[in-house]
């Protein structure tokens, strides 16, 4: 009982019930028939969107205002320049990445230069910043649409043991966040900001290079995302990045951590981005029409998200 | 005798495991100045709740005088005509004085309420402060933390629709100089004897005996004694607290300080005096409250640690007064409230290590007498003053050879200060140097080497046996007048 009381109070808890009753529920539907398929699909399609969450989830933990609204031109600038650049050559897989991390990297130096240089608020930096990567993405797109090398085409759909290679990676990396902000001085760091910045400040706690240090790591995340969904999908396309705009607030939020910041949670991203394609998978099963299909989709999100808060503040 | 202008009867709180409150009474009647004194989650906050309405006792019974049937809670509380000055100060800081006024009287209504709620502050305020230099057209984020106390205290005074019956002064003195406490007192002392009631918390000891004419001790969540003030001395009023008074750290001889490498040298700004500090030394900052001794610390703290990288261990600390502003962490345990300052002492290859942590936490609140079941409990759980020693903590453990205080002992108990104040000499003996703004007296004359500031600069250096009351009040007002 006390197990069960100390699992309920974990605010991440909430995305992961209502993940398995959505499975179990479009599993009931069509009887068992394609479970495994389903799964797979589910881990696979959630893996971007945990990899994009995270990073989202850092830099909301920073306390209100602080938002990235870059990532979705960040995915598609670093999917098309990194398919570009590779031009279907196995050799230049390696460099490839580096390219795209890079571009990961150079956005999010840019978008805390605006926040801190110009003095513009989090969400409208990162928003004209989005406006500037996007531009540059159709530019140097023109519509042509380049396949990824084989070899990385095959890795990305490929699966080990049943379990997507995209899913395993995002273990990995979410594993590798988890350690930063849940062992590691810097990750005190994040949440003492998110806190209050003036006490992190008066704490000894470095708040200019913490934030950037987190920004970065948002940007190159949703670089490593573009790059691995572009390879996934067979080519980069302009519109890909567009749904994890939304997306990778929505698991940070429904995922329990706290968007007034301070207080976040790795397990939280991966049930909400689970959640948040089988909510799809499973109205679709049910053969809604598409506008019922979203209506229903805001309503469960809602009834999650109440379900997560009412559970903190009983405490 | 009147009826009881509030009488509580038998009140018992707890919060969870701890017991707030056990069974209190306690009746206060017209044309009374109660003091409330005790250490530091002893209970005093949680029975002033109580009193106000804010918080419904578990048992017992709270009675208003005047108040009609059927309210309950702050509605009653109001209606009894019970004000009350909160500790952590309870202006909402976007919004004019005025405003401020109109959200706690609902009375001033109607067309030019707003012109009406200045002049009635503006006058309220010159009577309980004469000469007091504050803009009431400005919004309350523009004062300094005194004001923003005095103008609180101003507005639970004002007389809208029915004057107030009982006013509850929690630590109304703490973040106000000498002078200001002085002239509050004063006016208290004016508004009980014209029938008015008044139930008085603070620390300082000296306040409470002087102004009240009735002082209950509280201990442990219950009353200890309640008895006339004139039963009462100093002495005898720690005792009843349940602590001895220790006698003051040798401040005497201390030479040889002044040939100690020196760690800090600034120049003279504004034609005042320049500012060193000396290894192992304790300087004091002095002054009236607001007066450009928390920019100081500030600009002292923010030139020596860095914004963009982390800095070795064993350079500054900071401690805060005003907790919520700069020290809290609010959603953390007091643990990590604690050891955000010494991270990386506490860490192997970047990771937190955790038992280390904890030990570090278990041995500070041995040391300084948290008073808390269980470090991991929210930091929010404890009382002001045991937040402001988990700050205190924060801020020793650490290696840093100069630790600035921000009159960090507002809310805190006699005897933790006595403590505190041991740690200091022993940590400055140990070549350690504090910088420690303070507005009480006594703790200015612990330092060795005092500066005065006025409006932003320093006006005086005093040293030795220069450190006195005297000479520091001297300083403060000197050329205010011309």
């Amino acid at each position: 009982m006390k197990t069960l009381n100390t699992l309920l109070s974990r605010p991440w808890i909430w995305s992961w019930l209502a993940a398995l009753a959505t499975f179990a529920l479009t599993v009931i539907v069509t009887g068992g028939a394609s479970t495994f398929g389903l799964a797979q699909a589910t881990l696979t399609f959630a893996a971007f969107s945990v990899l994009v969450g995270l990073g989202q989830m850092l830099v909301i933990t920073l306390g209100p205002g602080n938002v990235d609204l870059s990532v979705p031109a960040t995915i598609t600038l670093s999917g098309t320049l990194a398919l570009k650049f590779m031009d279907t050559e196995p050799s230049l897989i390696l460099p490839g990445l580096l390219i795209a991390l890079g571009i990961g990297l150079l956005v999010g130096i840019g978008n805390y230069g605006l926040i801190k240089l110009l003095r513009i608020p989090p969400i409208i930096a990162t928003l004209s910043m989005s406006f500037l990567i996007q531009s540059l993405a159709i530019w140097s797109n023109r519509g042509l649409r380049i396949k990824p090398p084989d070899a990385l085409a095959t890795f990305s759909t490929g699966s080990i043991a049943g379990i997507p290679n995209m899913a395993i990676l995002a273990l990995v990396v979410s594993l590798v966040v988890w350690w930063l902000l849940d062992r590691s001085i810097c990750g005190r760091w994040i949440s003492a900001i998110g806190q209050s910045p003036f006490a992190a400040r008066m704490a000894g706690i470095p708040v200019d290079g913490t934030r950037f240090f987190t920004y970065v790591i948002c940007a190159v995340l949703a670089a490593l995302c573009g790059y691995l969904l572009a390879s996934f999908s067979g080519g980069a396309a302009l519109n890909m990045g567009a749904e994890y705009l939304l997306m990778s607030i929505a698991v940070v939020v429904i995922g329990g951590s706290a968007v007034a910041g301070g207080n976040s949670n790795v397990p939280g991203i991966w049930g909400a981005s689970l959640f948040m394609f089988l909510v799809v998978s499973m109205l679709n099963t049910y053969g809604f029409g598409a506008g019922l299909r979203l209506v229903l989709t805001g309503l469960i999100i809602i009834v999650v998200i109440i379900a997560a808060s009412r559970k903190t503040a009983d405490r | 005798m009147s009826s009881p202008v509030a009488a509580v009867g038998g009140a018992s709180v707890t919060f969870g495991a701890v017991r707030a409150l056990s069974g209190v009474d306690l009746a206060i009647v017209s044309g009374e100045a109660v003091g409330l004194v005790g250490h530091n989650g002893a209970g005093k906050s949680t029975l002033v709740n109580v009193i106000n309405g804010g918080l419904t006792p578990h048992a017992g019974s709270v009675a208003y005088d005047g108040a009609e049937k059927g309210l309950s809670g702050v509605a009653a509380a109001r209606a009894g005509g019970v004000r009350c000055v909160f500790q952590e100060l309870s202006l909402c800081p976007n919004l004019t004085i005025a405003e401020n006024a109109r959200l706690m009287h609902a009375g001033l209504a109607g067309f030019g309420w707003r012109s009406r709620a200045r002049n009635l502050v503006e006058a309220k305020l010159s009577e309980i402060f004469p000469g007091n230099r504050i803009d009431c057209a400005a919004t309350v984020s523009a004062l300094s933390i005194a004001e923003r106390q005095m103008v609180e205290i101003a507005l639970n005074f004002l007389d809208v629709s029915g004057p107030p019956q009982l006013v509850i002064l929690d630590e109304p003195t703490s973040s106000l100089d000498s002078t200001l406490a002085g002239q509050l007192l004063a006016h208290v002392r004016a508004y009980v004897s014209g029938g008015g009631s008044v139930l008085l918390i603070s620390h300082i000891l000296s306040e409470i005996l002087s102004t009240s004419s009735r002082i209950v001790v509280m201990k442990d969540g219950g009353v200890v004694a309640n008895r006339p003030a004139g039963d009462f001395t100093v002495k005898s009023l720690v005792e009843a607290m349940g602590s001895v008074v220790r006698d003051k750290a040798a401040s005497g001889e201390r030479a040889g300080r002044d040939q100690a490498p020196l760690v800090i040298d600034l120049p003279a700004v504004r034609g005042g005096f320049g500012f060193r500090a000396h290894k192992g030394e304790v300087v004091g900052l002095a002054g009236l409250g607001g007066h450009g001794q928390t920019d100081m610390l500030l600009s002292l703290f923010r030139a020596r640690s860095g914004n963009w990288l982390p800095h070795g261990p064993g350079d500054i600390a900071f401690v805060a007064g005003d907790r919520a502003l700069n020290g809290t962490f609010p959603l953390w345990s007091i643990l990590r409230n604690l050891s955000i300052g010494n991270l990386s002492a506490l860490s192997s290859r970047y990771a937190v290590d955790r038992e280390r942590e904890a030990a570090t936490g278990t041995a500070w609140k041995e040391k300084i007498s948290i008073r808390t079941p269980d470090m991991h409990l929210p930091i929010l759980s404890l009382s002001g003053g045991n937040q402001q020693k988990v700050l205190f903590a924060r801020a020793l453990s650490t290696a840093a050879d100069i630790v600035l205080m921000d009159d960090p002992m507002r809310g805190v108990d006699i005897g933790t200060k006595q403590d505190v104040y041991g740690i200091i000499r022993a940590e400055a003996e140990a070549g350690r140097t504090f910088i420690w703004y303070s507005t009480e007296m006594d703790e200015i004359c612990l330092c060795d080497r005092v500066y005065v500031f006025r409006d932003g600069a320093i006006v005086a250096e005093l040293t030795g046996d220069e450190i006195d009351e005297h000479h520091v009040l001297a300083a403060s007002f000197s050329g205010a007048a011309a």
